[in-house]
């Protein structure tokens, strides 16, 4: 069943076409490596889908219900989240506050100005619950500012994750971070996703990632679907590896 | 749980509480210990507080620096003034509703503008709408009494007309001192309250990252603009306040540098906690009255004042506090 489809959706920059007629398909409960090179038009995609570009032309379709139009608030409700690939955290909050936020937010409460905030245990507990889930309860009262880049990668999605999406966008999840770093990080994140039934969407450069972590593959080429199917498939696909991979996985 | 239970052990508004009843019981006792003048510089320094409070909620907590904020305080100020002259309303508690309803509109059609935008583009709009308010005040003399200003007699609080004969300094200095007093601290409390709240998180998440905001699921310029209205109306009822105080209401509150006036205390003081600007407010007001009384260069003397503050204590008086109390103790009790 498609949690998520788009139908022939346009993004341009000037001459640049930099999502072009793009027709895709996210099926409930999947992980799904979306891959390119660079400028290939991930990033613009995840950008239309989740409210930050607005889309030239085209269909955006979630949960059977066109989202074309909707704002980001709105397709945050409907249940459509992201991290970035750039981290953007509340810098000068704590990592509770960070994810404290996302829980206001998903219950309505951040309008709220006549009570206090630290009164709503619950949401600090889940809050610090979900530092647990990523490893980073011994952080809690650290300034996000103040953690490694690593851990702000994590934070990154935990903060989306705390909106109880039931799409996740994650964008280079690991990029920034050290080698020994990425495979903890998506252990991490993959093993919340699954056990949650989140659908997750993964921006990835790294084939090693990519192949180990993903249940299918986009391959993105030139604002263009170049290939869809399974690890397998996409590794056995020589468009893919001529104009993607090279001779490492061929 | 048990991180949690320190956070909130840490987070406790008891010790703010605690510390605020104790600041306000120093309140209520010092005009027993100081005479009547120093008592009225208090005054003042407690409504340029509120008006701090009002500008800091946009500038330390949303992230918006307004250079306009003279135009809610001349609006709050003018508004009592023309409800004494065309309405003859001689109650405060009048003043302060009426005071309180222009500076509401006034921020409803100034935010709408002002909250599209950030940055430098904010902060100049912010002047020029006020700057357009000035100008009207100034111009339209027959209305406002042009640079004469309006005069404002002494009003009746509760209910309650100075008596005849009793002295207007020692009205100032007692019965309205308590009056300004006792909003001074509901005006503080409210404002705590505000800031701390979830609405309150969600501000300063506007204000670290306003995209991550927006991906939370914050409506940015919805909260900017409720931020601009508790802004706006905070500093129109410092307005109403400072206008019996001073006994006129001229042109010159509603000019740019009164807003500079207002930045300054929130720098002064410290823009990155909740009492820095109050600090501010009270230490400026009395710098300013001194420096004048000292000399004719004064400009020049709060100038240097507001370099060296930038320059050598960015975080404001209460930062720069909070920074080496931390130190002296990492120091002395480890």
């Amino acid at each position: 069943m498609s949690l998520l489809q788009t139908t022939k959706l346009t993004k341009y920059f000037g001459e640049t076409h930099a999502v072009d007629a793009v027709d895709f398909t996210v099926q409930e409960g999947e992980v799904l490596a979306l891959i390119g090179s660079n400028g290939a038009g991930k990033t613009s995609l995840v950008n239309v889908i989740s409210g930050l570009l607005s889309a030239d032309s085209g269909r955006i379709v979630f949960r059977d219900s066109d989202v074309t139009a909707q704002s980001v608030h709105d397709r945050i409700t409907a249940g459509i989240a992201r991290s970035f690939q750039l981290v953007n955290l509340f810098d000068q909050l704590t990592l509770l506050d960070n994810l404290a936020l996302s829980i206001f937010s998903r219950q309505g409460m951040t309008r709220h100005f006549w009570t206090l905030a630290e009164r709503h245990r619950a949401v600090w507990q889940e809050a610090f619950e979900i530092l647990r889930q990523f490893g980073l309860e011994s952080k809690a009262t650290i300034l996000a500012g103040g953690i490694s880049q690593g851990e702000r990668k994590l934070l990154d999605v935990a903060v989306a994750y705390a909106l109880r999406p039931r799409l996740l966008f994650l964008d280079e999840p690991t990029s920034g971070v050290g080698t020994r770093e990425k495979a903890p990080i998506m252990d991490i994140v993959t093993s919340i996703v699954r056990s949650q039934n989140i659908t997750a969407v993964v921006i990835e450069h790294d084939m090693d990632i990519v192949f180990k972590y993903s249940d299918r593959i986009v391959v993105m080429h030139q604002g263009k679907i170049l290939a869809d199917g399974s690890p397998d498939e996409i590794r056995r696909n020589e468009a893919v590896t001529t104009t993607l991979i090279g001779t490492a996985h061929a | 749980m048990s991180t949690v239970a320190v956070q909130l052990e840490v987070r406790s508004s008891i010790k703010a509480l605690a510390v605020g009843a104790v600041l306000s019981g120093l309140l209520v006792v010092l005009p027993f210990g100081i005479d009547p003048y120093q008592t009225i510089l208090l005054s003042y320094g407690l409504v340029m507080a509120i008006a701090a409070l009002g500008h800091n909620l946009l500038l330390g907590y949303t992230g918006l620096l307004s250079f306009g904020h003279s135009a809610f305080f001349g609006v709050g100020a003018y508004a009592v003034a023309f409800m004494v002259k065309y309405l003859h309303v001689q109650s405060m508690e009048l003043f302060m509703m009426g005071a309180l309803a222009a500076s509401l509109i006034t921020a409803l059609l100034f935010g709408f503008v002002c909250v599209r935008y950030t940055r430098i583009f904010f902060s100049i709009l912010t002047l020029a709408l006020s700057q357009v308010l000035w100008s009207l005040a100034y111009k339209f003399y027959w209305v406002t009494g042009g640079s004469d200003g309006l005069r404002v007699p002494t009003p009746k609080l509760l209910g309650v007309s100075l008596p005849s004969g009793e002295d207007k300094i020692n009205f100032l200095a007692h019965s309205y001192y308590y009056y300004v007093l006792v909003l001074f601290l509901a005006c503080t409390f409210v404002m705590w309250v505000i800031v701390n709240s979830p609405f309150g998180k969600a501000l300063q998440a506007i204000r670290d990252n306003e995209t991550r905001a927006r991906f939370v699921g914050i409506q940015i310029r919805r909260y900017r603009l409720v931020a601009f209205l508790v802004s706006g109306v905070f500093t129109g009822i410092a307005g109403a306040l400072w206008v019996p105080l001073n006994g006129l209401t001229t042109p010159d509150i509603l000019y740019w540098p009164f807003s500079g006036e207002i930045v300054f205390m929130s720098v002064l003081g410290g823009f990155h906690n909740f009492t820095g600007p109050i600090t501010g407010a009270i230490v400026f007001n009395y710098l300013k009255t001194y420096a004048v009384g000292f000399t004719v260069y004064w400009q020049a003397f709060m100038g240097v004042i507001l370099v060296v503050l930038v320059v050598a204590l960015p975080q404001g008086i209460v930062g720069t506090a909070i920074q080496l109390t931390a130190w002296a103790r990492k120091r002395f009790f480890r």
